[in-house]
């Protein structure tokens, strides 16, 4: 059986051959009077978000710190060096990829579940579908400090209720150490954020066409089948923006692992270290070498998401 | 739009009576700090105080914040002490009128004073010292048949605990107060973490030391042993106060205000608490107990600066710092404030119990005194923790830290 992918299918031929419209008058005009009217808001955009990228760069080119003002000295790229040549720096930033796949990988299977839940249930969807989004509903700061007491030695039930299992025990201290204290910190996000990516996925599968899916079960697929060759590659666009949106998110993690670890155990995550360069160290200079250099990450990922899923933005809008 | 309503008429009856609003940033307290700011009000300016975050270092954090944008909502300041330095040399401190800065030096002990002095100057008013000592279970001991009327070390309580199930609670989370104790530690055995401290970066680091290598030793032994409690490497004061309060309790460093923190939850249970110096870290070598404490300053950039200054002075007088002492647990700065207010502390606590603060404050170490304190206690944050993981090198380790750290050589 070969694949159904309606996307594929309605990928244009060809690109037709460049014509250069005709514009009236009266449309260079709307166009105009158009631009004039949007060009309050691109200036407060370019102010609230160019504005402090343009200063967290200049600063970065600084070794300035906020408590000693006087000694504010031009330093080029040593920022840059100094980061980039520091072990902490690759731990972090090693911590942070690893809590992306994991939480990623892990929310793209039980989200996909709770989403296959939501669209197929018959009885109390209502009921059922705001239950799966609880969690979501949640501030990210409570639901860390809800698993934070979970996890905890002297009042968590995860202890009480795991004993059975032969690696916890009444003393097993989570965040004593680095791995334990990973899986909690990951424990706490996954939790928080399935219900999203179930939603970005509910939103994708309830496009893929029941005649496919009714053609392909004529056919003889079974559901495993219907499954690999119909129901997901007609979610291609929305499995990658389900990825997108959380690996981007996933890879700014801060909130948790300020209130579970404060990076204790080495836990620390990019953003994390960002903050305490900028926030605690009052190393503005340094601090804006990260922020920048966490941007252009980000950025990275992003492109690296939407080459691997080979999916064209425009035409998962339904733009043509 | 009554909410709007009642608000300006409240701004207009502040300002048609035309008294100063004095606005003091303070630590969590259980009220202390509030009934002194109304004890301090007078005729001319009225006191009202906004609470700073738990986290000694959270509340530098807003503080600086805002005193860098030259926040004028800021008159008075409580500041824990490891940061007055970095504060006074940033010029977000006022200095102290000279009369004020005498009277202070006169009335406070040794150990806030040095705390409390940048560069020849008092630039805060020491207001209340903090030490810890030596807390132990009565049953524990006389079970385990140890003697407590001599000086311990560190080592005779572990191996105690060790022997006949007990527990030694410390502070040993990844923040300040773990700094606290190894300060505490290596102080103990006749050393410190810097000296030098007038030349800035260039300060002489002296972690990698034989008090370095003393202090790790200690840490070492407890955090493998089985005196260690279970969440040793994620233990503050409360937990450290949680686990010398369960069945395996048995010895306790923490700070003054713990003693009356279990009457609530335990009546009866203060009967079975002793107190002792602060263990020695080398036998025979006098130990060094922590100092903590909050100086008050008043911010440069306050509209208000004359009346902020009297006002500290009030607040910081000894028949205050008894009245902060009783509400809070957080003792007086000075002699005279155990004693004011005809010994009424004396009710509240066993009157050996204030001298063995006062002994301890006497003897205190404070912490380093630089404006680079945030990059040794993260330095030693980062090398020292977890416990577990302290050895031999970690004294020679978190030097070579801390040092590529204030030259910009290395990431915190």
């Amino acid at each position: 059986m070969s694949t159904t992918d309606a996307g594929a299918a309605a990928a244009p031929a060809a690109p037709p051959a460049k014509k250069r419209p005709v514009v009236s008058d009266r449309s260079r005009a709307e166009n105009r009077l158009g631009q004039r009217l949007v060009l309050p808001a691109v200036i407060v955009m370019l102010l609230v978000t160019a504005w402090p990228m343009i200063q967290a760069l200049y600063l970065s080119l600084f070794r300035y710190r906020l408590t000693t003002p006087d000694d504010k000295s031009f330093v080029g790229l040593s920022n840059y060096g100094t980061v980039l040549t520091d072990s902490l720096f690759w731990q972090d930033t090693l911590n942070t990829v690893i809590i992306m796949v994991v939480t990623v990988a892990v929310e793209l299977v039980i989200g996909f579940a709770f989403a296959m839940v939501m669209h197929r249930i018959v009885f109390a969807r209502g009921a059922i579908r705001t239950a799966i989004l609880i969690p979501y509903g949640i501030i990210t700061v409570v639901s860390a400090y809800a698993w934070q007491f979970a996890f905890s030695l002297n009042n968590g039930f995860v202890n009480a209720w795991f004993s059975w299992l032969p690696w916890i025990s009444p003393d097993t201290n989570w965040f004593g150490s680095h791995w334990p204290a990973m899986f909690a910190i990951m424990v706490s996000e996954i939790w928080k954020t399935t219900p999203f990516m179930a939603l970005l996925l509910l939103a994708g599968l309830s496009q893929v066409s029941e005649d496919m899916l009714e053609a392909a079960k004529v056919d003889g697929a079974t559901w495993w089948q219907r499954l690999w060759k119909v129901i997901l590659p007609n979610m291609r666009a929305a499995i990658m923006v389900a990825v997108l949106f959380r690996a981007l998110d996933a890879f700014r993690i801060f909130d948790n692992i300020y209130v579970m670890t404060r990076g204790a155990q080495d836990t620390e995550s990019s953003s994390f270290l960002t903050y305490r360069q900028v926030i605690q160290q009052f190393q503005l200079g340094l601090g804006s070498a990260l922020s920048v250099l966490l941007f252009l990450t980000v950025l990275l990922l992003a492109w690296l998401i939407v080459r691997l899923f080979r999916v064209d933005l425009a035409q998962a809008r339904g733009e043509a | 739009m009554l909410t709007v309503s009642g608000l300006l008429a409240a701004c207009s009856a502040s300002a048609d009576s035309g008294k100063t609003q004095l606005t003091w940033y303070i630590n969590p307290d259980s009220g202390g700090q509030a009934k002194v700011a109304a004890n301090c009000s007078t005729d001319d300016y009225t006191i009202t105080t906004q609470v700073l975050p738990q986290d000694a270092n959270e509340q530098r954090i807003q503080l600086a914040r805002r005193l860098a944008a030259h926040d004028s909502g800021i008159d008075i300041m409580s500041i824990d002490p490891p940061f007055t330095a970095e504060f006074a040399n940033a010029g977000f401190l006022a200095p102290l009128p000279q009369d004020l800065q005498d009277k202070l030096t006169q009335q406070s002990f040794q150990g806030a004073t040095d705390a409390a002095t940048w560069d020849g100057k008092l630039v805060v008013a020491p207001f209340w010292s903090n030490t810890q000592v030596l807390w132990y279970r009565k049953s524990f001991v006389e079970k385990a048949g140890i003697d407590m009327s001599q000086p311990v070390t560190w080592d005779q309580i572990i191996d105690a605990a060790s022997k006949n199930g007990g527990k030694v609670a410390v502070q040993a989370n990844k923040y300040e107060g773990y700094v606290v104790w190894i300060n505490a530690l290596i102080s103990g055995a006749g050393g410190e973490l810097a000296s030098d401290t007038e030349k800035g970066l260039d300060m002489k680091l002296e972690i990698d030391s034989k008090a370095g290598e003393d202090a790790a030793a200690v840490i070492e032994k407890l955090a493998h042993s089985s005196a260690a409690p279970a969440d040793l490497s994620v233990a503050q004061e409360g937990q450290a106060g949680s686990t010398f309060g369960g069945p395996q309790g048995a010895f306790m460093v923490n700070w003054t205000y713990i003693y009356n923190s279990y009457e609530a939850s335990n009546p009866g249970f203060n009967k079975d608490i002793g107190y002792t110096r602060y263990p020695q870290t080398v036998a025979g070598q006098e130990s060094r107990p922590p100092y903590g404490g909050i100086g008050l300053g008043v911010s440069t950039y306050s509209d208000h600066v004359d009346e902020a200054m009297q006002a500290i002075e009030c607040i910081t007088s000894p028949e205050n710092q008894e009245v902060n002492a009783e509400i809070t647990g957080n003792m007086p700065a000075s002699v005279a404030g155990y004693e004011a207010n005809g010994n009424a502390l004396q009710k509240t606590y066993p009157a050996d119990l204030l001298k063995l603060f006062q002994e301890s404050l006497d003897a205190a170490a404070p912490r380093t005194v630089t404006p680079y304190w945030s990059d040794i206690s993260g330095g030693l944050q980062s090398t020292w923790h977890p416990p577990s993981s302290v050895s031999s090198s970690t004294p020679a380790d978190s030097q070579k830290f801390i040092d590529d750290v204030l030259h910009g050589r290395s990431l915190l």
